[in-house]
This record gives structure tokens, sequence and C-alpha cells, in this order.
């Protein structure tokens, strides 16, 4: 197998640091976010005691889903040993890990108590899905840096596919986790199902692929490099197949649903009647998420560098449509303690919670997403990840 | 909902009942000295004394005799555990509410029923289930609480309540709270069943006084377990049931008229 050269990324030109600053600027807005929102209490977010999650637990769980998915090109690497993915494994692992610690940070500041972390470190009820996450995001950084330490460095380069095996289980068991939050709960409706731990992995599969697709295309078209189509063809035919296969399970979640009357009425909420959550579905989740993207890689448009950027781009909102739709919706309909009854109380009881997420929180989620990208900046400079060049002729020798 | 419940008729002759039968007349046979005697957790105990699980803490509530338009039960409860009133929030969607009056209504029939809902002190919480930092707690003696120095307010517990019995506190209390009620800010908290008062020895609720005190006898409170108490002769006669028995919590909280 031909070689390849890694190399640094400069970093010393103005865009560089100019995308530095507005990163770092993002991270501080998010900062300042979190110190009103812990300063005042949740009392200055739109979150309230009918919906206890709101858009901070949006972009964490989007982040973190798709931090296990950015994973995925490095799994196939070394897991199922496709020499054309070796080279774009380094980004690969520390894309996971910088959308992880995005995540877990926009998550951990938004707890009530945020000051506490530590109590949530010292302290495990082993029933619960969170302990397992914190287990799970733990060892995640642990086996990825070790994944991506074995990629780094020759003298313990043996090791690489026992550490990106290791890796890939644990992100399999990390996301089925994550999707267990919610299918571990039994008292809403659209949750309480083994569904959504799978669903999860591949929403993670879909996330994770679309935006290592553009934090690569970017990094290669502002360094300059070299990126063939080659690798850009091979990985939006996996994108497509992966978009495929979340709108299935989307598909089959609903329609098993649909089939029980008591789940009629939240069925009815979420495709028909619920207002901004029926339009985020079908129009964000189904359309710009699922199907306009299908529909460019599929087509001759696919073939387009552009148009696939552009999938990738709504395939992430449409990402963060669909997790708005699961944590949100689902806590907008409300809970049927009485069925067949209608009831009303002082706690809005039996009526369709409202939510309008405010400013600090917005910046809280975007300081994840700054966060993320901020430390992949920086690796990048910092560490070996980016191959001097991906075009064609050099990923052909790979493969032979 | 469904008629039966399996799980309260097994009650009496669970395992569990049987064992503490079996070590209560052990217990009473040695109980010479006083304040060790297991029927005392029943009137106060000291400090160092750890809640029993001799003990089932627990409630009737008569649906039929509560009435319309009465709030007494959440204006005690608002009292004795200093949560502010929703009325005089200028949050109401934020604020905490211990307990609330339910009004249902059947669609077909146009029969209304009034209720308290409030934490069902459900013996296999999802609350506790779920709680990262064992923060929920099931005292022995049936009450679940929330430890207020180990509650990081993650609010999964509001997540899994099917009762929507918690609440966060939202906004900084300003000092407002009791002294032997601690509440704080970003922390979740819930109907206690005024523990503070059962373990100084009231033997009754904020709510539950105030439900008689003006005449309604729609809440009685007491030990479950104890076959003699007033509540377990009240649950023998009348039927009960459980909000959401599908889910088998087995409640602590139990209704009648509904």
């Amino acid at each position: 197998m031909a070689s390849i050269t890694f190399r640094e990324v400069e970093g010393s030109s103005l865009k560089y640091w100019m995308l530095f600053g507005v990163l770092g600027l993002f991270v501080l807005f998010g900062a300042l976010a979190w110190n009103h929102m812990h300063h005042y209490g949740h009392v200055v977010t739109g979150m309230d005691n009918q919906i206890v999650w709101g858009l901070p637990h949006v972009f964490a769980v989007f982040l973190i889903v798709a931090a296990s998915g950015a994973l995925n090109v490095a799994s196939i690497a070394s897991v199922f040993n496709k020499p054309m993915y070796k080279p774009l494994a380094p980004l690969s692992a520390i894309l996971a890990l910088a959308l992880m610690l995005g995540g877990l940070l926009v998550l951990v500041l938004d707890l009530g108590r945020s000051d506490r972390l530590i109590v949530a470190m010292t302290h495990f009820n082993f029933k619960s899905m969170f302990t397992w996450n914190v287990f799970l995001y733990s060892g995640f950084f642990g086996l990825v840096g070790a994944y991506l330490w074995t990629m780094l460095d020759r003298n313990v380069k043996p090791y690489s596919k026992t550490a990106g095996t290791a890796a890939f289980i644990w992100r399999l068991i990390l996301t089925t986790g994550t999707g267990s939050l919610f299918g571990f709960l039994i008292a809403r409706e659209l949750y309480g199902t083994a569904m959504l731990a799978p669903m999860f992995i591949i929403m993670s599969f879909a996330y994770g692929l679309a935006i290592y697709l553009m934090v690569l295309a970017a990094a290669y078209s502002w360094t300059g490099r070299t990126l063939g189509d080659a690798v850009m063809m091979r990985l939006k035919s996996l994108l497509a197949v992966f978009v495929a296969a979340v709108l299935y399970f989307v598909v089959v979640h609903h329609m098993t649903n649909l089939y029980f009357t008591k789940y009629h009425a939240v069925e009815a909420f979420i495709l028909r009647d619920g207002g901004i959550f029926t339009t985020l579905f079908w129009v964000g989740q189904i359309l710009i998420g699922c199907v306009a993207p299908l529909v460019i890689l599929l087509s001759s448009l696919g073939k387009q560098r552009t148009w696939i950027m552009i999938a990738c781009v709504l395939i992430v909102l449409g990402g963060i449509a669909q997790m708005y739709v699961t944590i949100i919706g689902a806590q907008a309909f409300p809970l049927d303690m009485f069925p067949g009854l209608k009831e009303t109380s002082s706690f809005f009881d039996g009526e369709v919670h409202s939510y309008a997420p405010s400013v600090p929180e917005f910046f809280l989620g975007l300081g994840g997403v700054a966060i993320a990208l901020l430390v992949t900046t920086f690796a990048v400079k910092l560490l070996r990840l980016l191959p001097a060049s991906l075009d064609d002729a050099t990923v052909a020798k790979l493969e032979h | 909902m469904s008629e039966h419940d399996t799980k309260s008729e097994k009650e009496p002759n669970s395992p569990e009942r049987r064992r503490f039968i079996g070590a209560a007349t052990a217990a009473a046979g040695l109980a010479i000295a006083p304040g060790v005697m297991l029927y005392e957790v029943a009137h106060g105990r000291p400090e160092e004394q750890a809640a029993s699980s001799a003990v089932r803490w627990g409630m009737l509530v008569d649906a039929t005799q509560c009435a319309t338009g009465c709030d007494d039960c959440v204006s005690a409860c608002s009292t004795e555990n200093g949560w502010t009133p929703v009325a005089e929030s200028r949050h109401p969607k934020q604020a905490p509410q211990w307990i609330r009056k339910l009004e249902l209504q059947d669609p077909l029939t146009q029969m209304e029923t009034n209720l308290p809902m409030m934490c069902q002190h459900c013996a296999d919480a999802p609350c506790v289930d779920v709680c990262p930092t064992g923060a929920s707690f099931k005292r022995a003696d049936g009450i679940v609480l929330v430890n207020r120095h180990t509650c990081i307010g993650c609010r999964y517990c509001m997540m899994a309540c099917p009762y929507k019995a918690r609440s966060l506190v939202h906004e900084s209390l300003n000092d407002t709270q009791l002294a032997d009620v601690p509440r704080g800010m970003g922390c979740v908290e819930a109907c206690t069943l005024c523990v503070q008062k059962i373990d100084r020895g009231d033997g009754n609720t904020a709510c539950a006084e105030a439900c008689t005190a003006a005449g309604h006898n729609a809440l009685l409170f007491g030990d479950m377990n104890d076959p003699e108490s007033e509540i377990s002769k009240r649950l023998r006669e009348l039927p009960t049931k459980q909000v959401r028995a599908d889910l088998n919590l087995n409640l602590g909280v139990r209704y009648h008229g509904i």
C-alpha cells in the first residue's frame, strides 16, 4: 500500500485567525449565556415545569449523536479494512472528540446546578441511564483518544486495529445509551420504545458523516490542498444510504404508533395538529432532512461538490429539527393521566405546552457547536491529522 | 384505567408484609426500653433513628368529597412548605406547584370530578430509577424525596414522572424558604408528604388537615402498613384506584371516585 503524507495546517494566515476569532467569539457568547442562566436561574430561559428540556438539550443531544457518527469514517478504515478511508481517519477521530466535548459542555452547563458537576461524577445510581451515559462519554474520550494516538504515533501503530474496533463497539453502545435516555422513559408517549436506540445510531451515522464531509471539504478548500472526487463520491453515496435508513426508521416508528389507538392522539399532534412541531417534522425533519438530500445525492446533482455540501447542510438542519421534535415535541404533548377524560388545572394539565427558546439558550447551544469547531480548527494546526493531498491518483494507489 | 389493581390486592399477604409481622412480633417481646418499639415510629422518632420500612405512609383521596373550587389543600401545602402560590407568582409556568387541583370531565357524559394531584409516592418510582446521582430517593417509610445536596438539576426525574408531580425551582427564593423545608434554585422538588411534620410526630399532612378543617374529609393520611390505621380500614372498604395503574408503580396515594 502506498504511504500517505500527513501534514499540519499551517494556520498562520489571516483567514485562519479570523475563523479562530469568530469561533472564539461564539464560545464567549456561550459562556456569557451560561453565566446569565446560572446566575438568575432557569427563569431566564423559555423552559418551565412543562417543557423541562429545551433548546440546549436539542443542541447537546444532536452534537453527542453526531460525535459518535463522525467516528464512522475511521471505523470503516480500521474495523472494516478499507484502505481508502485510512487517510481520512485521524480527522474523523478528532472531530468525534470535539463534537462530543461541545455536546457535553452544553448538557452540563444547562443543569439547574451546573456548579455541582462534581456530584454527578462522584455519586452514581446505576439504574439510571444518565449514569450509564456518564461512563459511556468518559470511555468514549479514553478509547477514541487512544485510537487517535495509535494513528499518530508509529510506535503504537500495531494497536490501531484493536483500538479502532474497541472505539467502534463503544460508540455503538454509546449511541444506544443516548437513544435510551428517551427510550427508557415510561411517562411520555413518544418515548418508551427500544426503537429509539437503533434509530439514534442510524441518525448518528447520517449527522456525523454530513458534518465530517463539510469539515473535510472546508479544510481542504481553505488550505488549498487537493481533495479528489474519488473520496467525495464514495462518501456521498454512503451518506445517501444513511439518510435513507434514517427515513426508514422514522416511518416504521410512526407507522407502528399509528396502528395503536392509544397513540393516535400524540401521533395526530406530531403529524397533523402540532403547529410548529408538525411543521418542523414534515418540512424540517422529513423534507429538508431526508427527502431533499436524497434527491440531491442520488441524482446527477450529487456529482457536483456544491450540491453535496448543500445536502450536508440540509441533513444537519433536518437533524436539529428532528431533535427539536423528538425532545420538545414529546414534552409539549400533555401527559395522559386519565385516559378519555379532559383535564384542567393551574399546572397546565391537559394542555399542549408552548415553548419559546430564549436568547441565552440559543447562544449556549451555539457555544457548544463553536467549541467543537474551535477544537477541530486548533487540532489540525497542532497535529498531523490531514493528508497533504487527497487527489484521485494518491487515493487510487491506496486501494492497490 | 384498569379497575384491577393486582399489586395492592396482593400487598397484605406479600412476603415483605409477612416479614414485618414476624419482625414486629419478635421486637414486641424485646420492647422494654422506651423509644425503640417499632410502632413508635408512627409517633415521631428521634433524629438519630432511621425511618422504618415497617411503616408505609400513604394517602387516600376521596374524590367524591373533594369540593369544586376549593383549594384549601393547595394553600395549606404552600404555607406549610413555603412555596409561593401560583397566583402570586410572576412566572406561573415556571412556578413550583407541589400539589394542584385537577378538574376532570368526561367528554361523553359531562361527568365532572375534582381531585388533588401531587407526588404519588410510588413504591417503584420512575424518578428514583432515572436520577443519575441518587438524589431522588425513596425513604424506608415509602416517602419519595429529593436530596437537596445531591440534586444537580438535570430534570430527568421530571421527564420520567408520569404524574407531572415535580417542579424545578427556576428562580432565586430570596430566603423565603422555611427552616425545616430546605429548597433551592436549580433543584427539583415535589410533595414530601410533609415529611417534617411526620418526623415531628404530627401524624398528618398539611393538606389533609386543611381538608378536614374545611369539613370535606376528602383526604386521609396514615400508615398503610398498619392494619388498624384509619386509612387501612377505609382502603379495605372503599373501592380505590391508582392513577395510571397500568404502569404498576404501586402508589402511596389511592383515589376513590375516579
